[in-house]
């Protein structure tokens, strides 16, 4: 199994340093390595589980509940103007 | 034609529920205060969860029953995986392999035929927050306002059928109609209640088979562009094609100041969702009889109506379309018609005074437009020899003006249909005074 | 006896006979803390002054006689529990000034019900973890050896409650996460059903396997404990609208006749034998009071830890990606190694053209372990396994093997898999012993049961507790 580890930082938003892409292509290569004896299992025609609690269709009514106020929505923001979030300029 | 465009159209539409879809916050955002309507949820604040909107998943099914669907009885959330600023959470709760809604179709009009437009799917999502660009001390920066994130969006995916930007419009007119009528979304595409994105490509006359590519054009914001913007990208692939190029498969944006489609590389960099099924979002199981229920429950779409007020009223294709275009419009024309029955007026005098005078229907309720035009028709029966009477009188006392009018000024009869008016003294229709006096006129 | 000593039940007594105040009781856990903290690391944040005020509120009610049922209880919450206006990390730089705009429901619950909260606890960053030491702010140490690992990633939560510094203490389990270091300090850690408590404003690991519990003194406490915690949450989606008993009330239920099933794949070559003797006298015990002991399997317990090392990773990759710095929090360059760890391997699997082979696959062997469950369950009432295959090993010893790791968890994550409820409970202390340099160190065993049958579990390891009293404190 070989990972493209570049392609996969990038997916994930994070920037590796140099010495962290090796470390990290090794390790995930020997989870990867002992996760690959899931192949031993025959899961022909098994069912996919994705939750345990068999509950369904569960929604609320719509109707509205108080919002947070705009300063304590910005309260943890690393850098805010006029009552927006602020970031650096996103190229459309 | 060498080439044959090739256009499916995904559209995303924002239900006017009353709650965001997955949180209490409302959903009434536009205009509002920047990040006044948020919350944990819809900031994605850590350790916040999703609990969906009973009745924006009801709008989803309804407009899904409305465009033909088949409606999964088995249906999930899933998450869809991307980081852009405007997404809070990191990914957008979405449905990938189980919609609510697939396989349905709709029948638009292409120039004087009917054509069948496959719908692929029809599946609920949310909306993500708004990014505004600015320079602030004079740094180019991004401002973002959550109150849009996670408002209610049903996504309506087309099968590639649209040869043309005019196909397209009608689709869009058609599909607007249609959420009017249900009274789900004011789909107003200025104030991006309805958003369009086309795939566009083309492919060589008599080809059976689909381009290898596909170009998807995102920002066009308003209904004024969507041909101009359909046609650009039509013609820049056509011009590529000609010289032996076949053009990228990519997204590109419409730029509204210089009236061209633009590569969108930012857009593209994440186009790999990693979507799974939302773990805090149980699945979604729903009884057929729920459905025929909703599906029961349903207004008559404007296909019906159309058909029915052409049988029922006997009005004209072209009457017809105009008074059902809009449900308001529709409903006050049935509701003159019925109070109009008392007074022996038919509807197709009904549909004329509605449609020819531009009634304005929040003002003049349909009693007293039935009224009025009752008044109208009574008088011309009754006071026939009265009307002629006068034309004469005035005729008579002016000279002037019927000798102008004999020498080719036919303007003057806004003058003689004024002093007609006078003299009866009588609310009476223009249209039959003009009529009686250019008879009289023409006499000699 | 110290007041810090205590357990919420004498507690409750001793505050409703006003044999002492709320706040006498805060004080001496809060001396305690000043005292040992120190040493063992296991809270961030302290919350001296908000303590004492809500003590001299408790006590007032306690005046007028308000029976709230935890009305002047000093305990710590697990530092991923978001708590308003208190620093929350999930010991990860990245929140280091992360000040919450709400309360987890589960905070709400137990400050209406009237207790006190001291303060916040360290753990593994994100909860990634089994030892600790993925914390950005130093690893707890084990109160009964400080060279040894508490276990993790609710590693504060159970040094808290095992050195007295909390009556009781908040964690989550998503794969072991407070079993596994209730064992390793010698106190009873309970993982609920997955849904029986909310999940609301508690840091999201793995969203389809967290489960939200505590660490106690006793299985009564524990008990006390689920019956604030417990409970359908209108802002978690995932809480069935079931009732909550009241959780004490069948302890001393005789268990006699119960079956109790010990699964042949948990007693293999990996266990070490100490454990199994210890885990062996516990079942003899049950034996002795009638108790009907049946030899089980569960046959896909050896491939839960390749399918929970997909799941998990998984969702944490997802769960993660709000962390960028624009509403709150430092960027995602202060994420540490095992978190990076993680986010790449989830993001890996979860990538097109490989979603199938590991996100599917792990998704249908989940189900076969559910199943397998589901079939011991026909057989038998609980199931009874050690919680680790291991002793404590000594901090250090296991950071720079990521797999080896996750491997200590081979007994707990099966839980997590099916959404099932564990008990883990203290059997005894094994050690010293001079030939092998074995330092005294805690084993503990875990009451499996199905889904809901918390009472179950809490009869069980209340009837055991009574049998085999858990006298051995840390000397500190």
């Amino acid at each position: 199994m070989k990972i493209d580890i570049l392609k996969v930082a990038k997916l994930a938003n994070l920037k590796l340093k140099d010495n962290e892409e090796n470390e990290l292509e090794g390790q995930l290569t020997s989870i990867l390595g002992y996760i690959e004896k899931l192949k031993e299992v025959d899961t022909e025609g098994v069912e996919e589980t994705s939750q345990v609690t068999n509950l369904e269709n569960i929604e609320r009514e719509d109707f509205t509940l108080p919002s947070l106020e705009q300063v304590t929505a910005l309260s943890n923001a690393n850098k805010k103007h006029e009552g927006f979030f602020e970031v650096e300029a996103i190229l459309e | 034609m060498k080439y044959i465009p090739v256009i499916g159209l995904e559209v995303h539409v924002e239900l006017k529920t009353e709650s965001k879809m997955f949180c209490g916050c409302s959903a009434d955002y536009f205009g509002k205060e920047p990040n006044t309507h948020t919350c944990p949820v819809c900031l994605g604040l850590p350790g916040a969860l999703p609990v969906a909107n009973k009745t924006a998943i009801e709008w989803c099914i309804k407009i899904g029953l409305a465009l033909d669907c088949k409606i999964s009885l088995l249906s999930k959330f899933d998450r869809k995986n991307y980081f852009y600023p405007d997404l809070p959470k990191g990914y957008q709760i979405s449905q990938y392999d189980k919609p609510f809604c697939e396989k349905g179709s709709i029948s638009i009009r292409s120039g004087n035929n009917t054509k069948t437009i496959g719908i692929t799917r029809v599946h609920q999502e949310e909306d993500t927050g708004k990014l505004i660009h600015d320079i602030v001390n004079e740094k180019n920066v991004s401002l973002i306002d959550f109150n849009r994130s996670g408002v209610p969006l049903v996504e309506i995916v087309t099968d590639p059928d649209f040869e043309s930007a005019g196909e397209v419009i009608n689709y869009l007119k058609k599909l607007q109609q249609i959420v009017r009528y249900l009274d789900v979304s004011n789909a107003d595409m200025e104030k991006g209640d309805m958003r369009l994105e086309p795939n566009i490509s083309l492919k060589l006359s008599g080809d059976q088979e689909l381009p290898r590519y596909k170009v998807e054009v995102k920002n066009i914001n308003s209904f004024r562009f969507v041909e101009k913007a359909i046609n650009y990208e039509l013609k820049r692939q056509e011009e590529l094609l000609e010289i032996g190029e076949t053009p990228k498969q990519e997204t590109r944006g419409w730029n509204e100041k210089k009236q061209i489609t633009q590569s969108q590389r930012s857009k593209e960099e994440a186009n790999d969702y990693r979507y799974f099924p939302e773990p805090d979002l149980p699945p979604f199981r729903f009884e057929q009889s729920y459905i025929n229920e909703l599906k029961n429950g349903l207004p008559e779409l404007p296909e019906q109506k159309l058909y029915r007020f052409q049988s029922e009223f006997k009005l004209t294709l072209y009457d017809a379309e105009i008074l059902t275009r809009e449900i308001e419009l529709a409903d006050y024309f049935e509701k003159t018609v019925k109070t109009g029955k008392a007074k022996n007026l038919n509807p197709k005098q009904i549909a004329n005074e509605i449609i020819n005078k531009k009634v304005n229907i929040d003002e003049i309720s349909p009693e007293v437009l039935a009224g009025q035009i009752q008044a109208k028709f009574q008088f011309t029966k009754v006071d026939k020899k009265e009307l002629e009477e006068a034309i004469k009188k005035v005729l008579r006392e002016n000279e002037k003006a019927v000798k102008d009018y004999r020498s080719g000024k036919i303007q003057v009869i806004g003058f003689l249909i004024g002093l007609v008016r006078k003299e009866t003294a009588q609310p009476i229709d223009t249209l039959i005074i003009k009529n009686l006096l250019q008879k009289e006129l023409s006499k000699q | 006896m110290k007041l810090n000593e205590l357990t919420i039940k004498q507690a409750i007594d001793g505050l409703r006979k006003k044999e002492f105040s709320a706040l006498d009781l805060t004080e001496s856990c809060l001396d305690q803390i000043a005292r040992l903290n120190p040493l063992l690391n296991a809270f961030l944040t302290i919350c001296n002054k908000e303590a004492i005020n809500a003590a001299k509120q408790a006590d007032e009610k306690l005046r007028i006689g308000d029976k709230s049922p935890l009305l002047g209880i000093p305990i710590a919450l697990k530092d991923i529990y978001l708590t308003k206006n208190i620093r929350t990390t999930a010991s990860s730089k990245v929140l280091d000034n992360y000040i919450p705009q709400y309360d987890a429901t589960v905070v709400k619950k137990l400050k209406d019900a009237g207790a006190i909260i001291l303060g916040k606890l360290n753990c593994d960053a994100w909860a990634h973890g089994s030892s600790g030491e993925n914390s950005d702010y130093g690893p707890v140490k084990n109160p009964y050896n400080v060279e040894y690992t508490p276990g993790g990633s609710s590693s504060g939560s159970a040094a808290s409650v095992a050195a007295d510094m909390s009556i009781a203490s908040g964690g989550t389990d998503t794969g072991g996460s407070i079993r596994l270091p209730a064992a390793f300090c010698n106190v009873v850690g309970l993982k609920p059903t997955y849904g029986r408590v909310s999940r609301n404003g508690i840091i999201a690991m793995s969203s389809s396997l967290d489960s939200i519990g505590h660490f106690t003194k006793t299985v009564e406490d524990s008990a006390l404990y689920l019956n604030v915690t417990a409970g359908k949450d209108s802002f978690d989606a995932t809480t069935p609208n079931l009732p909550v008993p009241d959780y004490s009330k069948n302890l001393n239920k005789s268990i006699k006749g119960t079956r109790i099933g010990i699964p042949k794949e948990f007693f293999t070559e990996g266990l070490d034998k100490k454990i199994k003797e210890k885990t062996m006298e516990a079942i003899s015990f049950f034996e002795k009071q009638g108790a009907e002991i049946i030899d089980i399997s569960l046959p896909h317990t050896d491939y839960a830890i390749a399918a929970y090392y997909i799941i998990q990773p998984a969702e944490v990759s997802s769960n993660l990606a709000r962390y960028d710095s624009i509403r709150y929090g430092n960027k995602r360059s202060y994420f540490g190694k095992e978190a990076k760890r993680r986010i790449m391997l989830g993001t890996f699997t979860l990538s097109a053209g490989y979603y199938d082979a590991y996100y599917k696959k792990a998704m249908k062997v989940r189900t076969l372990i559910k199943k397998d469950y589901e079939e011991a369950f026909k057989k038998v009432d609980a199931i009874i396994t050690p919680v680790s295959p291991t002793l404590p090993w000594k901090l250090g010893e296991k950071i720079n093997d990521p797999l080896k790791m996750y491997l200590s968890d081979i007994f707990t994550v099966t839980a997590n898999l099916a959404g099932i409820p564990g008990l883990s409970v203290p059997i005894g202390i094994i050690g010293p012993s001079t030939s092998s340099e074995q330092a005294a160190l805690p084993v503990g065993m875990q009451i499996l049961g199905p889904q809901f049958s918390e009472e179950l579990l809490f009869n069980l390891g209340h009837q055991y507790e009574i049998g085999n009293p858990n006298k051995e404190k840390p000397q500190l």
